[in-house]
């Protein structure tokens, strides 16, 4: 069977470092942390006081106010970085046929604050039902690509993709294959996650999974450091245009980069631990490079999942040596939430755009944050500390894992005529 | 106007998103106003919570204007 080409012509993003993609570029080339004490609630009690919130955010510039209030934050976001990339892709909605186009979106989580409010009022009471009629379709996961769908009219195919960390590089692999696969020429694709909420941060810092780092926020993600401590939570979306290859060509697109491959497996082990073989991120790198046709020495850079966790982070650097031998010392690695935190189902989406914007501007963003070296980490491994570093970049992976033990990982290469 | 209606009318406007000129008594929630199904069941919602009533169900299904609001609430709100 043929299978078509697929690039990327449109990106939008909404970040801890910047509300669109260009000043989430400048953050991340120039090492910034978007780490700062929590302001959505207050955190007093909390194990955790801070996170990497987007700030300065205001739907009002996107989102008439009368259906912004009918939207869980995830899925404000998701508008915004919808609304980015379409308007970044040139796309003429008069011209395209709207029943072939998709949106595949992904979010770990859905809408986390409308389900506490909801239920928070609803203990407050006599325990008569009182719930608002938008509960329901506020929260779930899949309203997001519904409502970026009624908005430009896309008819498509349509769904949210729910693989905890790994949501968005599920529904980019998705989009990717459905494109290939001839079942849409279109694919508006990413993820958002709106998660720092009292629930988020209560049920994350529960399981142990944040840093706790309060007297130093800005320094508290430090993958690879072997003073780690857990994750930051983040929150953001990011948005990417999947298009077939021809369709691109014949409307003078701009062409960011293309995506050649994408690996989905599972750990199969447990519910929150990664494999300590870590054959599912072995596996899952091994089937995205094999899907890409190239050759492992070709691969120039990894923005890896690195979360910052004392297991994660020694698991892949070890499953990147396995798979690349004696070429994993000759490649950049970075892991990008050392700036942005973890955007939990908006990583995969934000990470893509990170990978690709260092293919077009030739330049690894940095592992910020780093001070002590872990000896479970192999120092002979380039992981792009402290500051970013000049790389002409022709391939480069993105690697996302998820509780639940679901692993992805996506190839995008540099435009080849 | 009664306090009930201009409360009524301020809930209307903000949860319709609509201009106070449109707030007319004859103005009907959805052919008007723009409500959908579950924008008229979240009015009535906060109309009863605003209130401090119950709406029972058979008699929400006869409020569809701005007038009948008014009137369903001026009657039954106090009593």
């Amino acid at each position: 069977m043929n299978l078509r080409r697929v690039v990327i012509t449109g990106l939008g993003a909404l970040t801890p470092l910047g509300n669109n993609v260009q000043e989430y570029w400048e953050g991340l080339s120039k090492g910034v942390s978007g780490a700062a004490p929590i302001t959505k609630f207050d955190a007093e009690k909390f194990k955790t006081k801070f996170a990497c919130e987007v700030k300065n955010f205001d739907s009002s510039e996107y989102i008439d106010r009368k259906e912004a209030r009918k939207m869980d934050l995830f899925t404000q976001y998701g508008m915004v970085v919808a609304q980015q990339a379409v308007e970044d892709s040139g796309m003429d909605m008069e011209r395209i046929n709207p029943d072939r186009v998709g949106v595949i979106w992904g979010s770990g989580i859905g809408g986390l604050t409308t389900f506490q409010h909801e239920v928070r009022d609803f203990t407050k009471g006599d325990g008569t039902p009182r719930f608002n009629p938008f509960f329901i379709p506020k929260m779930i996961a899949d309203i997001c690509p519904g409502l970026i769908s009624m908005k430009y009219n896309l008819r498509g195919p349509n769904f949210t993709t729910v693989s905890a960390c790994a949501s968005s590089t599920n529904a980019l692999i998705d989009a990717f294959n459905y494109i290939r696969l001839g079942k849409a020429d279109i694919i508006v694709s990413g993820g958002s996650e709106a998660a720092v909420t009292e629930a988020g941060v209560g049920g994350f810092n529960a399981m142990k999974a944040l840093s706790e780092r309060n007297e130093s926020p800005e320094t508290a993600s430090r993958p690879f450091d072997k003073s780690r401590d857990g994750f930051v939570l983040g929150e953001g979306a990011g948005a990417l245009i999947l298009e077939e290859y021809e369709h691109a060509k014949a409307r003078g697109a701009k062409i960011y980069a293309e995506i050649i491959g994408g690996g989905m497996t599972a750990d199969a082990y447990h519910m929150t631990a990664p494999h300590p073989e870590g054959t599912g991120i072995v596996k899952v790198m091994d089937i995205a490079i094999k899907e890409a046709g190239i050759a492992k020495e070709e691969v120039d850079y990894i923005n890896v999942h690195g979360t910052s966790t004392p297991l994660g982070d020694v698991g892949e650097s070890r499953a990147i040596q396995q798979v690349f031998g004696e070429h994993a010392y000759k490649l950049n690695i970075s892991s990008t939430k050392s700036m942005t935190g973890h955007l939990l189902g908006a990583a995969g989406a934000v990470e893509a755009i990170a990978s690709i914007m260092a293919i077009q501007h030739s330049l690894i963003p940095p592992t910020i944050n780093h001070e002590f070296a872990d000896e479970d980490i192999d120092s002979r491994l380039n992981l792009t500390l402290n500051k970013a570093q000049e790389r002409e970049v022709k391939v480069a992976i993105s690697n996302t894992f998820g509780f639940g033990g679901h692993n992805c990982s996506v190839i995008f290469r540099k435009l080849e005529e | 106007m009664s306090e009930i209606a201009q409360k009524v009318k301020e809930i209307i406007i903000d949860k319709l998103g609509v201009e106070e000129s449109e707030v007319t008594p004859e103005a009907s929630f959805t052919n008007d106003l723009g409500a959908d199904s579950l924008d008229t069941v979240e009015l009535i919602m906060e109309f009863e919570k605003e209130f401090n009533i119950s709406i029972p169900d058979d008699q929400a299904e006869n409020i569809s204007t701005v007038g009948q609001a008014i009137s369903y609430l001026e009657k039954n709100v106090n009593k």
